[in-house]
């Protein structure tokens, strides 16, 4: 693991990736923290197993989004330091 | 040592399996106790025991005297098991014991908490764990000392961390209070000194090290602990052991139930009152305690510094996913426990008689958790009856039922007329996941304490040794005053860790996100950024909490204010929200103070700018980190 120093140009550049990757999952993460469950009263209307899908977001379907979210991010972000050279393992 | 080291980091994988299977083999043994007859006393006492007794010698085993290893546990633990540990230094009491309590009355509203303690990891992942732990310090108030312009940020970010871990940490042991109370028939402030030893037996030696490897061992004895009781009553109820998708067929059964007693607001219905109309404010109070929950997820220190403890800045990312994942196990299992307890109440302790009560209506009501309050007298034996008249029928009805939200998960065992042993189960689990968080949190503390004010602010010449005799000596210390303060007041777990979640995202969260994202905010700025998030938060929590009439006549060009009778006082509602989410004031207010003071002051300098540089990508080394002091 040397001391890989970018230039000013590859900084900026990564952090211009990684940063939309950033902004992305954000994004996610305000979806299904906030936004869809504002319709959970019209949501419960709609009932799977006995769920009212309203309640089975806020219970289960966002947090299973949000396991998700955080393996994406990993798996993404990875991705940019390699491409960069620039991963520490 | 470090041979052995080797050895047992080489073979964790087995290590653990065999734990695991050695805990599941002493489980059925208890069970097989009980089947022979052994009094119930006697297996809580066997579970509560072995349990600490393992604490400790964990504990006892990674003593150090190192100081990478006593603060940030040698930076050598796997993605995988800093998730676990991560995942018991997380689940505290509050979510163990408290949550599916909350579930249980507030229905929907609850799930405030099951989304916020889920949702904040998101952030932690994209926005603050793999810059942390590429900067590579011991401790959070470390990085605002870095970041902006030393011992004023530092100092100020530990007032944060201390207020914050202190108020979390009196609920942990008010946690550890109730279940040993419970389980070896002891007064409950006793109890809480007991519970004490077991924290300060597995942290003391070791620091990070220790209770590292215990927070493992610990989930893996909280999650079985958690999981077997509702895969029982899913099995038994529905004839499925999958609890987490049988108990739709619960919520059905509930919304029944709820029809012939004559309950206005269903169980399951989103965003709304007492009567079960729609409520905007209950909607704005559900969002606004989301929020508070998850900025404060991506706030608080003893969370944050686990990811100081992984070898490198991915695998601090991929612990972050395994600690949202382990995390996840209980979170979505939680509503199904919630769901199978209500069933069970309903189906078959209402519409009791009084007389036919099992007999744990008696031992839980004795501790002040249940009610059974059908005549006037009910209160001499139920503290939980006051205030409620029954009509003195003989028979239980639904209003005279009363049922102390922390005694849920604890008790539902026997409520369902499950063996004894799963309640022991239960009860070392909650135990586990108090005595984890509290040892997570003291240690927070005590690190602070001793490493940022004694050794970097007052003492910077002191050798490894005496740091770490004063970081003991203040942990022990510290643990004291918590479980003094926690076994005097006693309080609503919950709402006491809500608070901890809404004072750390006030005052560290914006200089946190901002020090790594915003490279122009200066010294200025991130000492702005604590004083205005902090403060108002401070501010507005005590005054609504203790001067809510105050509140309401002295600031009402704020907007609409209530007053709201709750724990004994006259608390005050701005715009009607719960004061458990007053973080929602506090962390704007920090975002504003930082731009306008990072704007007008000077930009940081190129120093640190290239320090910012380099904490944003994983290799190399961290430049002027020293320059920056």
């Amino acid at each position: 693991m040397t001391d890989s120093k970018l230039t000013a140009q590859q900084q900026a550049a990564y952090w211009e990736k990684t940063r939309g990757l950033m902004l992305v999952i954000l994004a996610a993460w305000f979806v299904f923290s906030f936004l869809i469950h504002f319709w959970a009263p019209q949501l419960n209307s709609i009932r799977i197993l006995g769920f009212p899908l309203g309640y089975y977001m806020a219970a289960q379907g966002s947090l299973i989004a949000f396991v998700l979210m955080c393996v994406w991010n990993a798996k993404a972000q990875d991705r940019i330091d390699r491409e960069f050279g620039v991963q520490d393992e | 040592m470090a041979a052995m080291q080797g050895g047992f980091l080489a073979n964790l994988g087995r290590v653990y399996a065999i734990y695991t299977g050695a805990f599941v083999g002493f489980t059925i043994f208890i069970g097989i106790l009980e089947l022979f007859g052994v009094p119930n006393r006697i297996l809580g006492y066997l579970f509560i025991f072995l349990t600490l007794g393992v604490y400790a010698l964990i504990g006892w085993l990674a003593r150090t005297a190192e100081v990478n290893e006593y603060y940030v546990a040698g930076r050598v633990v796997p993605a995988f098991y800093n998730g676990m540990a991560t995942g018991a230094d997380w689940m505290s009491a509050a979510s163990f014991i408290g949550m599916a309590g909350s579930l249980y009355f507030g229905g929907y509203g609850g799930l405030a908490f099951v989304l916020g303690w889920t949702g904040g990891y998101v952030l932690v992942s994209i926005l603050m764990a793999p810059y942390l732990r590429k900067f590579g310090q011991f401790t959070v108030p470390d990085f605002f000392s870095a970041r902006y312009g030393g011992n004023l940020a530092r100092g100020l970010a530990v007032i944060v961390l201390i207020t914050a871990s202190f108020t979390y940490v009196v609920a942990q042991i008010v946690g550890v209070g109730i279940i040993t109370a419970r389980f070896l028939d002891i007064g409950f402030q006793v109890a809480c000194f007991v519970g004490l030893l077991g924290i300060l037996l597995c942290s003391m030696l070791g620091g990070m090290k220790a209770v590292t490897w215990t927070q493992v061992a610990q989930y893996i004895i909280l999650i079985i602990a958690y999981l077997i009781p509702v895969v029982v009553l899913s099995a038994k109820v529905t004839g499925i052991p999958i609890p987490q998708i049988m108990y739709g067929q619960a919520l059905e059964k509930i919304e029944a139930f709820e029809k012939t007693f004559g309950v206005a607001q269903p169980y399951a219905s989103a965003f709304t009152d007492a009567r079960g109309n729609y409520s905007p404010t209950a909607m704005w109070n559900f969002f606004a305690l989301i929020l508070c929950l998850m900025v404060g997820t991506a706030s608080l220190p003893h969370i944050l510094m686990r990811y100081f403890t992984t070898p490198s800045v991915k695998q601090a990312r991929d612990s972050v996913a395994w600690s949202l994942f382990f995390i996840f196990l209980l979170y979505f299992t939680a509503p199904a426990y919630a769901a199978f307890a209500k069933l069970e109440v309903y189906q078959n302790v209402i519409g009791q008689p009084i007389a036919k009560l099992p007999a744990w209506v008696a031992s839980w009501g004795s501790i002040g958790l249940v009610g059974a309050c059908d005549t006037a007298q009910a209160a001499i034996n139920f503290a939980l009856c006051k205030g409620v008249t029954g009509n003195g029928d003989g028979i239980l009805q639904l209003s005279e039922f009363r049922l102390h939200t922390d005694a849920v998960v604890l008790a539902t065992p026997e409520i369902a007329g499950l063996p004894y042993v799963i309640s022991g189960l239960v009860a070392a689990g909650g135990l586990a996941a108090a005595l984890s968080t509290a040892d997570g949190l003291l240690l927070a503390i005590a690190n602070a304490l001793s490493h940022d004010i004694y050794y970097k602010m007052i003492d910077p010449q002191a050798d490894t040794k005496r740091r770490l005799i004063i970081s003991r000596v203040l942990l022990a210390l510290v643990a004291v005053v918590a479980a003094y303060v926690a076994g005097t007041l006693g309080a609503d777990i919950l709402f006491l860790v809500s608070w901890a979640f809404s004072i750390a995202a006030a005052g560290l969260f914006a200089g946190l996100v901002l020090g790594i994202w915003w490279k122009r905010a200066g010294d200025a700025a991130g000492v702005w950024g604590i004083i205005v998030g902090f403060g108002l938060c401070m501010f507005f929590l005590i005054t609504t909490e203790f001067y809510g009439p105050w509140v309401k006549a002295s600031m009402s060009w704020l907007g609409d204010i209530n007053i709201v009778k709750i724990r004994g006082r006259d608390v005050a509602y701005i715009w009607g929200i719960n004061n458990i989410s007053v973080g929602i004031f506090g962390i704007p207010a920090a975002f504003i103070a930082m731009l306008v003071a990072g704007w007008v002051s000077k930009p940081a300098s190129a120093e640190m700018q290239d320090f910012i540089d380099s904490i944003r990508v994983p290799a190399g080394s961290v430049r002027n980190a020293e320059a920056a002091h």
